[in-house]
């Protein structure tokens, strides 16, 4: 059990995905101007993170990984190399699945992170995370758990960040720093105290 | 229409990425490799040629066909092509030039999710004549790496104290207490030194940001 929340305070704090990894950047820079939108978003990333994560991870075991496909009788084949597109597929394919879903069965959630999903589709951080997943030959608890864990990251990132811009709101900045290139120096900031969770050794 | 390389029309494309139309620093496109990769210059240079490369040739394979794909599965046909570019050039650079593959690792497998080449492929190919279309990504990737290079020498000079693998700075300076400064490589110095590159690039181009 100490392993499993050692992943998440792992993901959460020391490597954030955001902050350490520089994933999702384009939307965490774009939706965080309202903080109720960037609550909507967190949510959306939590949600389809913790669905994508462990479902790339049984196709690549079970199909793409060198030798994964043992159970047919085909030692041979190395279908590594398919990664990307499977992938990525998998990825549109969820978020297609898991929208229609909330649709029929919670149009209240759906109303709410409705407009989200499909722009998720292209958010490195949920492919990123998959490929990470691979690359640290986590198991099926762990790549669910880590997946979970990623997107609270994410979500910590983005909540934080659009709080600040929003105090940012009464500030004077130069008229070409505004909007971006505040937001990028604010992330700094933000990214050099996560920092200080660096020297944790779990 | 006689096609010329260099008219006006299609030096436009090629230069408005370079300044005025920067992908990365005035329409925040693909920022996410833009920072991972850039401790390096020489990491930096491989990404932008891997970039430039997928995006001139997607975007080509999208105008060629642009009359031919449904509207409604438009983004899962764009998808699949990029996703075999990238596939294709992730496995010739593991082939040629394997420690730099290794070095890039997932990222460069994130060119897929890059906002840019999506970005470029709706809003240009989509439009646009196969040339226009292969100049237009040529444009864009180019305009790209030059805030991916910028970036990256600022983060190697202070960081390692070198530029592309060369110490530029003398011993001597470091024996009368110079350091590298350790934060450049780590991620704050990647979004700071671009936030300021953004402030410099949108001072000089003048565009204004209403948030």
């Amino acid at each position: 059990m100490q392993h499993y929340i050692n992943i998440i305070i792992n993901s959460v704090f020391i490597e954030n995905i955001v902050l350490v990894y520089f994933l999702g950047m384009c939307s965490f820079l774009s939706i965080s101007k309202k903080v109720e939108t960037s609550i909507g978003l967190g949510l959306a990333v939590i949600f389809v993170l913790s669905i994508t994560a462990p479902a790339n991870w049984a196709i690549n075991e079970y199909f793409l990984a060198e030798g994964a496909l043992d159970w047919a009788g085909l030692e041979d084949i190395n279908l590594d190399f398919l990664q990307f597109i499977v992938f990525i597929s998998v990825i549109a394919a969820m978020v297609q699945l898991v929208e229609m879903l909330m649709d029929r069965f919670s149009p209240v959630l759906y109303y709410n992170l409705g407009i989200f999903l499909p722009l998720i589709t292209v958010n490195c951080s949920i492919l990123g995370c998959s490929l990470f997943l691979v690359e640290r030959e986590y198991n099926l608890a762990e790549a669910t758990v880590y997946g979970f864990g990623s997107g609270l990251g994410f979500f910590l990132a983005i909540v934080s960040l659009a709080t600040i811009r929003k105090r940012m709101r009464y500030s004077n900045v130069p008229p070409t720093l505004r909007g971006v290139g505040m937001s990028m120096l604010l992330t700094g900031l933000i990214s050099m105290a996560f920092l200080g969770f660096s020297g944790i050794s779990l | 229409m006689k096609l010329s390389l260099f008219s006006t029309k299609n030096k436009k494309i090629i230069k408005d990425p370079l300044m005025g139309e920067n992908p990365i620093s005035i329409h925040i496109l693909g920022i996410c490799s833009a920072l991972a990769i850039t401790t390096k210059i020489d990491t930096a240079v491989v990404m932008t040629l891997a970039v430039v490369a997928v995006l001139s040739i997607s975007n080509t394979v999208v105008a060629l066909i642009r009359k031919l794909i449904p509207n409604k599965v438009r983004i899962i046909i764009q998808m699949s092509i990029i996703a075999s570019l990238v596939s294709i050039t992730d496995q010739i650079l593991a082939a040629y030039y394997y420690d730099m593959s290794k070095i890039l690792g997932v990222f460069l497998g994130l060119i897929i999710t890059n906002c840019i080449v999506l970005g470029r492929l709706e809003a240009f190919a989509m439009q646009n004549s196969p040339g226009e279309a292969f100049l237009d990504g040529m444009g864009n990737g180019l305009g790209y790496g030059a805030i991916l290079i910028a970036v990256a020498f600022f983060r190697e000079l202070f960081g390692f104290g070198s530029i592309y693998g060369y110490n530029v700075i003398n011993d001597n300076i470091y024996f009368s207490g110079y350091e590298n400064n350790g934060l450049m490589i780590l991620s704050p110095g990647a979004f700071i030194i671009l936030g300021l590159i953004v402030w410099v690039h949108r001072s000089y181009t003048k565009v204004i940001d209403k948030g």
